[in-house]
């Protein structure tokens, strides 16, 4: 069934979810969201169990009434199962840096900060490394500032990290034993020898050649119905990006 | 007793230097108290964000009225990075103390307690962890094989923050939002403009009371209609992105900045 990359990507979310009972999803990141909610619709239509997803910085689409430290409570309690991260720069020991590029503290290019990563990354099952960009410039070898570190350690409490590394061109796993990453497939129209070149670190499985499977034409049509209005309350102008059902 | 005063009076009693936390854009944000502040020509503030800045962060910022930030994050959201802010930490204008959400939170708790420090997971091996002197790893004394993150206690020596409705008596009605309940707590004084003042005491109704901070915390009350413009109000008005993605295009220079600030004033 022919769909649109962003397409390819929710619906590859919403297999990376699979199983988990809590999402939570950070504010503006509405292709993650879009993921949980077709993973929750797609468990529904399967008679599987409910899953919650919680939408930081959303009145509706978040129960907490703790303030935003229950969030982070939670995810010490392992009542939380997947969250995302994105990143300025991702390394391949799956390190993140949402600080800045050139130097620190003085940094030459600085980004927003690491909000609530360096915590959430080791508390959290299953993160979700979720950047659209596949360059060099983006995926390298060693970040230039750790806002959160890819492992730990003995001796560190840790029940959390990196599951998966998604970007618009490829899909990786992430090795924890190892910490390294490993090509699982390569997206529609893309090769491992072009996933090579436009990442910036060393990698397993770099001849792979599985192709990222599509949604079939019930999981689209759920995509272009239900979850298109369900995203539509709080990504308003998202939503209006994707297709529509015909 | 909560002292009831016009925004400018209390503008006034908030003085250069101070520890001053604030609120994130939205969720208690006052962006028309901080220009009252930077027409002061207030200077020199270590400012807490609760746990992270936006747009009155960085105008404070870019009027240079701040020494120290301490925040997990600046951002203006929708409208991208914020442009004060990172040219401040491209030109080393000022000490930056980068942290991480539920470690803020972490350093409030404790001086909520009137603890010394607080215990949280997570952090090491972080490189925010080699720049924060306050913060230190520490082995468990229950468990010597586990090491653990103490991060030291935040007290504000001011809280700024505007909320919907204060009643008569001072009590400040906050709802869900109780990280900025817990910035009160954890703070010396706490300085609040709201949208209207009641007659009726918020602490009568048991629906309502859970979700207010008591008087005992205010130190003054300000009505200020439309004071979080354009940053927003939960429950009451939304952000006005429009005017935030002009501020971010005109503030991506000095002189942009100094424009809209003289330019734009309020939508009251």
């Amino acid at each position: 069934m022919e769909c649109t990359n962003r397409e390819l990507l929710i619906y590859t979310i919403s297999r990376l979810l699979s199983g988990v009972r809590h999402v939570a999803v950070g504010m503006s990141s509405p292709m993650p969201a879009a993921g949980a909610m077709l993973l929750r619709a797609r468990n529904k239509k399967q008679g599987l169990g409910d899953v919650q997803v919680s939408i930081l910085g959303s009145v509706k689409h978040n129960s907490f009434t703790g303030g935003s430290e229950e969030l982070f409570d939670c995810a010490a309690q392992g009542r939380i199962d997947a969250f995302f991260l994105g990143g300025g720069q991702i390394d391949g020991k799956g390190n993140v840096n949402l600080v800045g590029a050139g130097g620190y503290p003085n940094s030459q290019v600085r980004w927003s900060g690491s909000y609530g990563s360096a915590y959430l990354y080791f508390l959290v099952p299953r993160v979700i490394l979720f950047r659209e960009e596949h360059s060099p410039r983006v995926l390298v070898d060693q970040v230039d500032f750790i806002s959160a570190p890819g492992v730990s350690a003995e001796g560190v409490y840790r029940r959390g990290g990196p599951h998966a590394l998604l970007t618009k061109a490829a899909l990786f796993s992430f090795q924890r034993d190892i910490g390294r990453f490993r090509l699982e497939s390569v997206h529609p129209g893309r090769s491992a020898a072009e996933i090579r070149e436009m990442t910036g670190f060393l990698f397993d499985n770099d001849h792979c050649e599985v192709v990222t499977p599509g949604p079939d034409a019930a999981t689209l049509a759920l995509m272009r119905g239900q979850i298109r209005t369900e995203l539509a309350e709080t990504y308003p102008q998202f939503a209006a990006s994707l297709p529509e059902a015909v | 007793m909560t002292e009831f005063v016009s925004p400018e009076a209390m503008a006034a009693m908030i003085p250069s230097g101070v520890k001053l936390g604030l609120a994130p854009d939205g969720s208690g944000s006052c962006p028309a108290m901080i220009r009252l502040l930077i027409e002061r020509g207030i200077r020199d503030l270590h400012v807490v964000c609760t746990p992270i800045g936006g747009m009155q962060v960085d105008m404070l910022i870019g009027a240079g009225s701040v020494a120290v930030l301490e925040t997990s994050a600046v951002s203006l959201g929708e409208a991208g990075g914020a442009p004060c802010f990172a040219r401040a930490i491209r030109n080393g204008e000022i000490r930056m103390l980068d942290a991480t959400c539920p470690a803020v939170f972490a350093g409030l708790s404790a001086a909520e307690k009137g603890v010394p420090f607080m215990p949280i997971r997570g952090i090491i091996g972080s490189d925010v962890l080699k720049s924060r002197s306050d913060w230190k790893i520490t082995t468990n004394p229950f468990d010597e094989s586990e090491t653990i993150v103490v991060v030291s206690a935040i007290q504000p020596d001011i809280a700024l923050i505007h909320a919907p409705e204060a009643d008569r008596f001072g009590n400040v009605r906050l709802g869900r939002r109780r990280e900025i309940m817990l910035l009160a707590h954890a703070s010396k004084k706490t300085f609040v403009t709201v949208e209207r003042i009641s007659d009726a005491s918020l602490l009568d109704d048991e629906k309502l009371a859970a979700g207010v901070l008591p008087a005992m915390y205010v130190t003054a009350v300000a009505e200020y209609r439309n004071a979080a413009w354009p940053t927003g109000l939960y429950a009451e008005y939304e952000l006005d992105a429009r005017e935030v993605e002009t501020y971010a295009r005109a503030a991506r220079t000095p002189e942009g900045f100094q424009a809209y600030m003289a330019g734009t004033k309020s939508a009251a």
